[in-house]
């Protein structure tokens, strides 16, 4: 029918003006980002200096401090989500279940400025007062310990990223271990299993790759995590093994120097280091729904 | 107990490595939903004390004095929320629909991968996108630049719902539909559409308390103002870079404005989640 064809091609239209849209997304970032890139090449990736002032700019401290806050989250949450998402499909009663997933869920609505706002009076005081006492005095000769009792760190934007991705990597864990069909975890009681060699050998073992790719999302949802880190990280662009000491990661300095960026070279930079980000976060991204799609294929069959 | 009775004891270490499992997971159970809690009670233990009726209708004081409120901060977030929705939900909607109706279209592929991507692209580097197309261009920041950059946010988010909800549908309507001779985008629109409007409304909620809360996107697009802004051309306040600019500021009485905001904030977000939730498990049963 005639109306079909139109309406099938407006469609078609807007699609492919979203696609372009994304492209144009893509291409405005490089296209900022190339005087900078014309000056420095790829050693911008790996050059330490960043001094807007004296026109020296190297993304490599944003690049650490993204990664190491990440990473960290990581190790953080996934034990805790991991756990959560066992709970709720193995241990729980039905009863409680669905209020408790509710609450892990509504840890995803929190917008990050609050979560920020709790890190700067809550978090930081508490690390100050507490963590770092207890790990610079009783540990302060390892190089990850040293460094001043600010509160404001590397360690505190860690512990808010981890509250901010635990919701993700529970959210995908729950659905991998229910997809575990109960058959096995049957045949697993009925050889006289007890609950946690059910849960060990009927659910973890099979969903391995699952467990996997619940924490590269996760690990991608930290990566681009902005407003948190930027109010608790303390921006200071610097190399440390120390968790103590201020850190700042891309998405940070961007959130901090945009507005005010004197210069074009200055905004320039920042537009390189936000297409480092961007090429970064979507292979993190693709590569989580890569291992996912895998995965699903396999128990189908 | 005589010994015949009790377990051997490789069964009563099984069962007690069990135990101890069980209760480590519980721990961890509980270590997840703990920060809600921490957040939530510190939010309104702080926030509460300062919410007053000058919060919602007086606009910020200077630096140093006392009193004042957010309301110019409110109206700017309803504003560009509210542009954003205008933007985003229609061709979320359409673009959800495309990619569960017509799989077999490359172009619904591609379409489907672009969103995937677009859900991960941090929010700061949308930020920079709308810097680049609307803020120098049109001279300045803007609230229009503000609404286009959430609205880039959205999108993805009302697409995907929209896609996923009408996999869901089973596919006897579609059938139906075009068995009584109807065209195809009436069975789409009216029939599909309409079968599964609660749950996508839901997709939409969800897309809209996000929305409400982004900060990063607005820092260098609508930027932020001390007073009344009703131009879309000029810059906007909005409550979460409201709450950000006082929060990291040296003033006391702006951090009890800034508890009072995020108060305000996650209110309004959970106020919409839970509407959300309701209606999608009103439309189930």
């Amino acid at each position: 029918m005639r109306s079909d064809r139109v309406f099938n091609l407006i469609l078609r239209s807007l699609a492919v003006a979203i696609i372009a849209g994304f492209l144009g997304l893509t291409w405005f970032l490089w296209k900022s980002a190339l005087p900078t890139l014309k000056v420095a090449g790829a050693g911008f990736v790996w050059s330490q200096a960043w001094d807007p002032v004296a026109n020296e700019f190297g993304a490599l401290p944003f690049l650490w401090g993204t990664v190491v806050s990440s990473l960290l989250a990581l190790c953080f949450s996934a034990p805790v989500s991991i756990g959560a998402a066992l709970f709720l499909t193995d241990i729980a009663s039905k009863k409680i279940r669905s209020p408790i997933a509710f609450l892990i869920e509504m840890l995803a609505a929190i917008p990050s400025v609050v979560y920020g706002i709790w890190g700067i009076f809550v978090l930081a005081p508490f690390v100050r007062e507490y963590i770092h006492p207890m790990l610079n005095g009783h540990l302060g000769f390892l190089p990850f310990f040293v460094g001043p009792p600010f509160g404001l760190g590397m360690l505190t934007a860690a512990m808010v990223l981890a509250v901010m991705i635990t919701p993700t990597i529970t959210s995908v864990c729950r659905e991998v271990f229910r997809s575990v069909p109960d058959p096995l975890r049957e045949a697993a009681i009925g050889l006289g299993a007890t609950r946690w060699e059910t849960i060990r050998l009927a659910v973890l073992k099979t969903s391995i790759s699952g467990i996997f790719a619940a924490m590269i999302l996760g690990l991608g949802r930290a990566l681009g995590e902005t407003m948190a880190v930027t109010m608790v990280i303390g921006n200071r662009p610097e190399i440390s093994l120390s968790l103590f000491k201020p850190a700042a990661t891309m998405a940070s300095v961007i959130a901090n120097e945009y507005a005010e960026a004197q210069g074009d070279s200055h905004m320039s930079a920042l537009a390189a280091i936000g297409l480092v980000l961007l090429l970064v976060s979507s292979i993190v991204n693709i590569a989580a729904r890569w291992i996912i799609k895998r995965t699903e294929s396999k128990t189908h069959v | 107990m005589s010994d015949t009775l009790r377990l051997p004891r490789i069964q009563r270490r099984r069962h007690f490595k069990s135990m101890v499992a069980n209760g480590i997971i519980m721990i961890f159970a509980g270590m997840a939903i703990l920060p809600l809690i921490m957040v939530f009670s510190y939010i309104t233990s702080s926030g509460l004390p300062s919410l007053n009726l000058d919060f919602f209708v007086k606009l910020p004081a200077p630096a140093g004095e006392t009193g004042g409120g957010m309301a110019n901060a409110i109206a700017g977030s309803v504003l560009m929320v509210v542009m954003s929705g205008v933007m985003a939900i229609p061709p979320g909607l359409l673009c959800g629909l495309y990619i569960a109706e017509f799989p077999r279209q490359k172009l619904a592929g591609a379409l489907r991968f672009v969103i995937d991507l677009m859900t991960g692209v941090p929010s700061i580097v949308i930020g920079l996108f709308a810097y680049a197309t609307l803020v120098v261009p049109l001279g300045g920041f803007n609230a229009f630049a503000g609404s286009a950059a959430l609205a880039i946010i959205m999108l993805p988010v009302v697409s995907r719902t929209t896609e996923e909800i009408l996999r869901l549908i089973p596919s006897q309507l579609r059938e139906a539909g075009l068995a009584l001779g109807l065209p195809r985008w009436k069975v789409l629109l009216r029939l599909i559409m309409r079968a599964g409007r609660s749950a996508i409304a839901t997709g939409v909620f969800l897309a809209i308390a996000r929305a409400s809360g982004e900060t990063a996107p607005l820092l260098f697009t609508s930027f932020n103002n001390q007073y009344w802004s009703s131009s879309l051309s000029e810059p906007v306040a909005s409550l979460p870079v409201q709450i950000y600019t006082y929060a990291i500021s040296p003033y006391e009485e702006w951090h009890r404005l800034a508890w009072a905001g995020s108060l305000v904030l996650v209110s309004v977000v959970f106020t919409i989640n839970l509407m959300s939730r309701v209606l999608l498990k009103r439309s189930s049963n």
